[in-house]
């Protein structure tokens, strides 16, 4: 067991390390090699060494064959998974780190009724050792890694677009609800268990709280989803980040459990860690986390509908040979790419095009901003895939520093980011968000798929401006159109 | 309450751990570069697989005949493996790609 400790120690040391290794853009490769490293050797410690009362742990078969299959999947589906879609499949993974976690509490439970001798009343009285907290911390298990696994999967199955937002009247009053019955539901079952037996005056669980227990893993479960479904949009890196630290918490519920100090710190290290993720997310868009969690979007959009009609005044075609004919005049060029970029999978297609501009000397550069993509920093992932040199990609205080000299700004598929609303009307549901200023240059060309509203449901000013010309269809087979061009010229 | 207080006193290492635990992830990613949210995110993702340690304890004490609980179980320590392997195999690609511009600039 001592052995087992040093492991748990160098184990927990790797993940501090790993962590901090992994957010600076240097060492973050290594970091992440590291808490790999220190994660397998507290596997097999926990595999090899682990014994309670002097009992090792058995079933190896299963435990390898989980392993091996899991080890398997896990690695093809994360080699497979395109660089467009990786916002899913973190979010799918830490919905598979939640149900874990619900498992190992749901097994917890049926551990202490299987072992406890049943009266004839049906009454579970406990042998062991059992107290109100240790309850407490099955049920915060059950209920935490439940909501993280449903509300995991309702945001994969938004990313990948098969699950629309969801929104309904009432819907914030009904997920109170949900969660004050959680709660109530929750505490309710804590003090009562372990209880009494007033036939037999043993100590123990009623056969109604074995009902009572899987009762709330359904709630849960239903919250999870409830909680995710009116997120939309832009707010959803937050979300995943939220359910991120939900099931590091979790992790952590475990690690009391079993007084175990790998998963406590493990887990406490990204609940506190995804946390501060998650504020410092929301305040790259300039929202409070409680305003994301209300949906102000969602809830907004009925209302931004009406002013769209009223606001829409004309805007301006461009043909893609003029477009072509203006980048190639052009001395600077400056590209905003957003999720229309990388839902087409256009990144290569669009180094493609920066590379045709800079052979007939023009000054490319990109302007991401924080939220650009999917998920904060998805977006300078997408563009590396396609080579494009670290250098070009601008961060938004920088690229707003060089809109007044840029000629063109080609706008794919970025809306609420470069929406001027966002400075000039404070009604606007996105007033205050950081956005790229590429009004201040000289001409504006916005390639969109049509004039539907972006993520945040609300017009955008800009494509209105006589600045502004519309480039409509499908960012990669613009882009392709605007490379042929090109190179004809 | 007297329940609590006990506890406490009885896991007083274990709740220090917490407290201690909680600054340190703050302050460990305190100052981290957007660029680096989405493979941090992600990492933090894989680490807090660690979860899987308490499926392979659970599993390894389940009875050999309790066939629902090993089935539970084995399902539990799948999903963990897949936590686990998933995310740090996805964080590295994700970081991979930004070395690789690194190369070629220098």
């Amino acid at each position: 067991m001592t052995l087992l400790a040093i492991i748990y120690l160098i184990g927990s040391i790797t993940f501090i390390l790993g962590l901090k290794m992994l957010s600076h853009p240097d060492t973050a490769k290594r970091g992440n090699l590291i808490a790999a490293a220190g994660m397998t050797i507290a596997i097999f410690g926990t595999i090899f060494l682990y014994e309670e009362d002097g009992v090792k742990l058995q079933n190896y078969g299963w435990i390898f064959g989980a392993l091996i299959l899991g080890t398997v999947v896990g690695t093809i589906a994360a080699r497979r998974v395109k660089m467009t879609a990786m916002p899913e499949m973190v979010s799918l993974f830490n919905g598979m780190g939640g149900a874990c976690a619900m498992l190992i509490s749901v097994l917890e439970f049926k551990h202490l009724v299987d072992h406890a001798p049943v009266t004839e009343s049906g009454f579970y009285s406990l042998t062991a050792d059992v107290s109100h907290l240790h309850v407490l911390i099955i049920i915060a298990g059950l209920v935490i890694g439940s909501i993280s696994f449903s509300g995991s999967m309702v945001a994969w199955g938004k990313l990948n677009g098969s699950v629309k937002d969801f929104v309904y009247k009432g819907q914030q009053y009904i997920n109170l609800l949900l969660l004050g019955l959680l709660v109530v539901g929750s505490a309710y079952f804590i003090a009562t268990t372990p209880t009494t037996d007033v036939a037999s005056g043993a100590t123990g669980i009623s056969s109604v709280h074995v009902y009572f227990f899987y009762a709330i893993a359904a709630l849960s479960l239903l919250y999870g989803v409830m909680f995710v479904f009116p997120i939309g949009g832009a707010d959803m890196p937050v979300v995943i980040s939220l359910l991120n630290s939900f099931t590091g918490v979790a992790a952590a519920c475990g690690g009391f459990l079993y007084n175990n100090q790998v998963m406590l710190t493990g887990g406490i290290l990204v609940g506190a860690a995804g946390t501060l993720l998650t504020i410092l997310m929301c305040k790259a868009m300039n929202r409070s986390l409680l305003n994301v969690l209300l949906g102000a979007f969602g809830g907004n959009t009925a209302a931004s509908g009406a002013t769209a009609s009223v606001g829409g005044g004309t805007t301006k075609e461009i043909t893609l040979n003029d477009t072509a004919v203006v980048m190639a005049y052009a001395s600077k060029v400056m590209i905003v790419p957003g999720y229309g970029l990388a839902v087409a999978q256009a990144q290569h297609v669009c180094h493609e095009l920066e590379k045709m501009l800079e052979e007939r000397g023009v000054e490319v550069k990109y302007a991401i901003h924080p939220v650009a993509g999917r998920m904060p920093g998805h977006m300078n992932v997408l563009l590396a895939e396609a080579d494009v040199s670290y250098e070009k990609l601008l961060e938004m205080e920088q690229a707003n520093d060089e809109f007044t000299s840029t000629d063109v700004v080609l706008i794919l598929g970025a809306n609420d980011v470069v929406n001027p609303a966002a400075k000039t009307d404070p009604a606007s549901p996105i007033y205050g968000m950081p956005i790229l200023e590429v009004e201040q240059s000289k001409h504006v060309i916005v390639n969109k798929r049509s004039m539907k509203p972006g993520y945040a449901g609300i017009e955008n000013m800009l494509f209105f401006q006589p600045k502004t010309s519309m480039l409509f269809g499908d960012a990669k087979a613009v882009l392709q159109k605007l490379v042929a061009e090109l190179k004809e010229m | 309450m007297e329940t609590i207080i006990s506890w406490i006193a009885d896991n007083i290492e274990m709740v220090y751990i917490v407290i201690l635990s909680i600054f340190l992830g703050v302050e460990v990613i305190g100052r981290v570069p957007s660029v680096l949210h989405t493979p941090l995110m992600s990492g933090a993702n894989a680490i807090h697989g660690v979860v899987i340690i308490g499926a392979i304890i659970v599993m390894g004490r389940v009875d050999e005949t309790n066939y629902l609980a090993l089935i539970i179980g084995f399902l539990a320590v799948v999903l963990g493996t897949l936590n686990v392997v998933g995310g740090f195999v996805v964080t590295d690609r994700m970081l991979s790609m930004f070395n690789k511009k690194k190369g070629k600039r220098s």
